[in-house]
């Protein structure tokens, strides 16, 4: 840890830390070396959010790397939350990219298992799977407290990360969700980001074991938001995204919207969403992940009060 | 025990088409059990075969043998004195059984005639599931009996990833997440404290990543 106290010294650690509620955005890199297309995306984002996540080959789709839209974002002025699944690298490859990625001025990072290579579109490859997310967040935190690689030698240069870790309270089984999140803060996680939150009775339940098994205090949960775009992806997501809960309740508010309404009502739930967030206790922030809707993040961000993003 | 399947007949046509004559070598070990590679597979193929060439109008001369294993240079000691009579050697054995005898019988050729799949057991007639991965470090006992290395699609060693549900895997519904029966078990039994472990980094030397591998048990070496 710095003489400041910051162990990573990230905005969005600097943001957490003045108490501030935390607003980050998400951005998923092009299929292709498509830097304009990039930028594009997350010119949006900029002075709306306080990082944005930037995904590794999310569902398996080959995309520009996130190490590689990472910095580049960084360089542009926009403070990047680098995410790394366990499914692509060794530990070999995982530890040269945490050095890399700090020698490229990236400051938080997100430890992922990642979604199984069958979903993608290269079902045939090997996956590698040589650690886990519980372990990948270990690891980063040996690096950086302790300089050290796990073969004891020392780091010429430890990269000072600040270290993320998803959440899905959704996912089965339900009753043990609660001990991964306690395990994953007890294994080094500073922040959490959950997986999109749809059902709020049973998030407030989650939180509430949170807060009595005083997780919240030792580490900062972002409510995960994803704004539906129509009642065609509640349903989907529904029924094809595995460890997702959309209440039929949710469905049948946008279905009611009629035509052309259902955006509109989509972003409206997740803005009612936030709004309690804001007040839920244990709840730090919130994460949207608009996806594919990066350019709605600033009305989003504008109607739920999250404007302007604090100075730190 | 190793299962396998048996090959596409069409794959195993191709491989024997410029063949005349071949012998097609069952083995008496797991792929008996399995009802792969056994005697009555050996039979249903080798007549498989010369039917279907038969209808090509290119007759296929196929003779058949059963060893008592093909993972043992003195089982494939009865191939000696005709191996070479045949075109080629068709291998209904596990990959084993095709490398074995192609090392005794370097000037042959030895094609496999089954895909050989992984290490595991019936769960109901006709049903075999992976149980074994083979990673040299067995630490089933921390698990309650149930391998993740094996059974998690991603090998995770802390619990179900965001994936899991309804007891499913996230790769496929036919799939068992076997975390969420690891979870269940421990936390029915009063031993969530397992599951609050942290459990370092494996060292993959002892699989498959130290590159092949090698069994000496000293006090039979001679």
């Amino acid at each position: 840890m710095s003489a400041n106290g910051l162990k990573a010294g990230s905005n969005l650690e600097k943001v957490l830390r003045a108490g501030h509620f935390a607003f980050t955005g998400e951005c998923g890199p092009p299929k292709g070396a498509n830097v304009e297309h990039l930028k594009e995306k997350y010119e949006h984002l900029r002075g709306v959010v306080d990082a944005v996540n930037v995904t590794d080959n999310q569902t398996a789709v080959v995309r520009l790397s996130s190490l590689a839209s990472s910095a580049l974002m960084a360089a542009d002025g926009i403070e990047p939350n680098f995410q790394m699944v366990c499914r692509d690298r060794n530990r070999l490859a995982m530890m040269s990219d945490i050095l890399g990625a700090y020698a490229l001025g990236i400051r938080n990072m997100l430890c992922l298992s990642g979604d199984h290579q069958h979903f993608g579109n290269h079902p045939q490859a090997k996956n590698v799977y040589d650690i886990d997310s519980m372990q990948l967040i270990a690891l980063v935190k040996q690096i950086r407290d302790e300089g050290k690689f796990p073969n004891g030698d020392e780091v010429d240069v430890p990269p000072r990360l600040f270290i993320g870790a998803a959440s899905n309270p959704f996912g089965d089984p339900t009753e043990f969700r609660i001990y991964r999140l306690a395990n994953k803060i007890d294994a080094g996680a500073d922040f959490i980001q959950t997986q999109c939150i749809y059902n709020m009775e049973r998030f407030r339940a989650f939180m509430h074991q949170a807060v009595d098994m005083g997780l919240a205090e030792k580490c900062a949960i972002l409510a995960g938001v994803t704004p539906m775009k129509s009642a065609r992806m509640a349903k989907y997501m529904a029924k094809f995204v595995p460890g997702m809960d959309v209440p039929e309740a949710l469905i049948q508010r946008l279905e009611g919207a009629g035509k052309g309404q259902q955006g509109e009502e989509g972003i409206r739930f997740a803005i009612e969403q936030i709004q309690e967030f804001k007040q839920m206790p244990g709840v730090a922030g919130v994460h949207l992940m608009a996806i594919e809707w990066e350019h709605r993040v600033p009305e989003i961000a504008q109607r739920a009060g999250m404007l302007p993003r604090p100075e730190v | 025990m190793i299962i396998a399947d048996r090959k596409p007949l069409e794959e195993i046509l191709e491989m024997v088409h410029d063949c005349g004559s071949i012998l097609l070598v069952g083995c008496k070990g797991c792929v008996t059990v399995c009802n792969v590679g056994g005697l009555k597979e050996v039979e249903i193929l080798a007549a498989t075969l010369r039917i279907a060439r038969k209808k090509e109008g290119r007759p296929l001369e196929v003779a058949q043998r059963v060893l008592e294993r093909q993972c043992d240079p003195e089982y494939l000691e009865p191939l000696r004195n005709d191996y070479d009579q045949f075109d080629a050697v068709v291998s209904m054995a596990c990959g084993v059984g095709p490398q074995f005898l192609s090392e005794a019988y370097p000037s042959q050729r030895f094609y496999p005639a089954v895909n050989t799949r992984f290490m595991g057991g019936a769960v109901q007639h006709g049903v075999w599931e992976e149980r074994c991965a083979g990673c040299g470090a067995c630490k089933i006992h921390l698990f309650d009996g149930l391998c993740p290395i094996a059974r998690c699609s991603k090998s995770l060693l802390h619990g179900p990833c965001g994936g899991s549900a309804g007891g499913k895997c996230e790769v496929s519904a036919e799939i068992e997440c076997i975390w969420d029966k690891i979870v269940r078990k421990k936390m029915e039994n009063g031993r969530l404290a397992d599951l609050r472990v942290f459990r370092p980094a494996k060292d993959w030397r002892t699989s498959r990543d130290g590159g092949p591998r090698r069994s000496i048990r000293e006090e039979l070496v001679k």
